[in-house]
């Protein structure tokens, strides 16, 4: 019975929405947080995901899989990348009275889109359920198991 | 003639195809679930197993590949071949980023899955039962 391995794939997808849904949040409650410099703005974070494949577990880690043998059994569920910055290109307004203003009297924004942010979050949330609901299943079926022969 | 009755229940005749659906079906939703957990992955290709194909070549044995033997002698060889029953999902509306799920057929289909799964599993239920009838004294 395989059965039990979906707890694992369920559970390795909702750690991983619920990671994009953190990133969300972080990315809208600094979606106003100015700075003086470049540097020092904040920039929209995105969750990268990747299929979690036997091959992670044997070969050496990190390795990212683009294609995948038809041989190999079902995956072992989603796997978090990493966390990158997004390079869209800074917010500078001209805001003078600001007290965050450099010499010249710009502030920069981060590079937030609060649409797509809000399009992520609803996203993750519906995909965080779906995967809720496989695990539910899945209980359900093995409960059945449990009562066979009686 | 007790031994030779009792020899005669074999369980695998006993109980039909039922335990290698319920294995099946459970392999499958395993697989259905791996594609919904990777809905939102780009480049996931979404797969699924070939049912009918399974069944077919649990009834034949067609994915077997078996050498002639012309003499008694001969020793028997016997390969399976590599075609995978797991195949991949052909997408009705491809997504830009490569990934080929459709979380709504996902999840039908894992529905169904899991209906199919208790209808193998009460069939399999009904055989023990029956089974246990038969082996009551009254």
């Amino acid at each position: 019975m395989s059965l039990g391995k979906i707890f694992d794939i369920a559970g390795s997808g909702m750690g991983a929405q619920s990671l994009r849904l953190n990133t969300t949040a972080s990315n809208m409650a600094n979606a106003q947080s100015v700075s003086s410099s470049v540097d020092q703005t904040y920039r929209a974070r995105k969750a990268v995901f990747a299929p979690m494949l036997e091959s992670y577990k044997s070969g050496e880690p990190g390795s990212p899989v683009t294609s995948f043998d038809p041989r190999h059994s079902a995956g072992e569920g989603v796997k978090v990348m990493g966390i990158v910055e997004s390079d869209a290109p800074l917010q500078r307004r001209f805001e003078p009275d600001h007290p965050m203003a450099n010499e010249e009297g710009y502030v920069f924004y981060p590079n937030v889109n609060v649409v797509e942010e809000m399009a992520d979050m609803l996203s993750a949330s519906r995909s965080f359920q779906t995967n809720v609901e496989v695990m539910n299943t899945a209980k359900q079926m093995l409960q059945r198991v449990l009562t066979l022969g009686q | 003639m007790v031994g030779q009755a009792m020899t005669a229940i074999s369980f695998d005749n006993a109980l039909g195809i039922h335990p290698q659906a319920l294995s099946v079906r459970s392999q499958r939703s395993e697989i259905l679930a791996n594609n919904i957990a990777n809905a939102d992955t780009p480049n996931f290709k979404a797969r699924d197993l070939d049912f009918k194909g399974l069944l077919k070549g649990e009834y034949e044995k067609r994915d077997r590949m078996s050498l002639d033997r012309t003499h008694s002698n001969h020793i028997p060889a016997e390969a399976i071949t590599t075609e995978s029953s797991l195949k991949y999902r052909i997408p009705t509306q491809p997504a830009i980023d490569g990934n080929t799920v459709e979380t709504d057929i996902e999840q039908a289909q894992y529905a169904r899955n899991a209906l199919e799964f208790q209808s193998s599993f009460t069939f399999l239920n009904s055989k023990f039962k029956g089974l246990s009838k038969a082996l009551r004294s009254e």
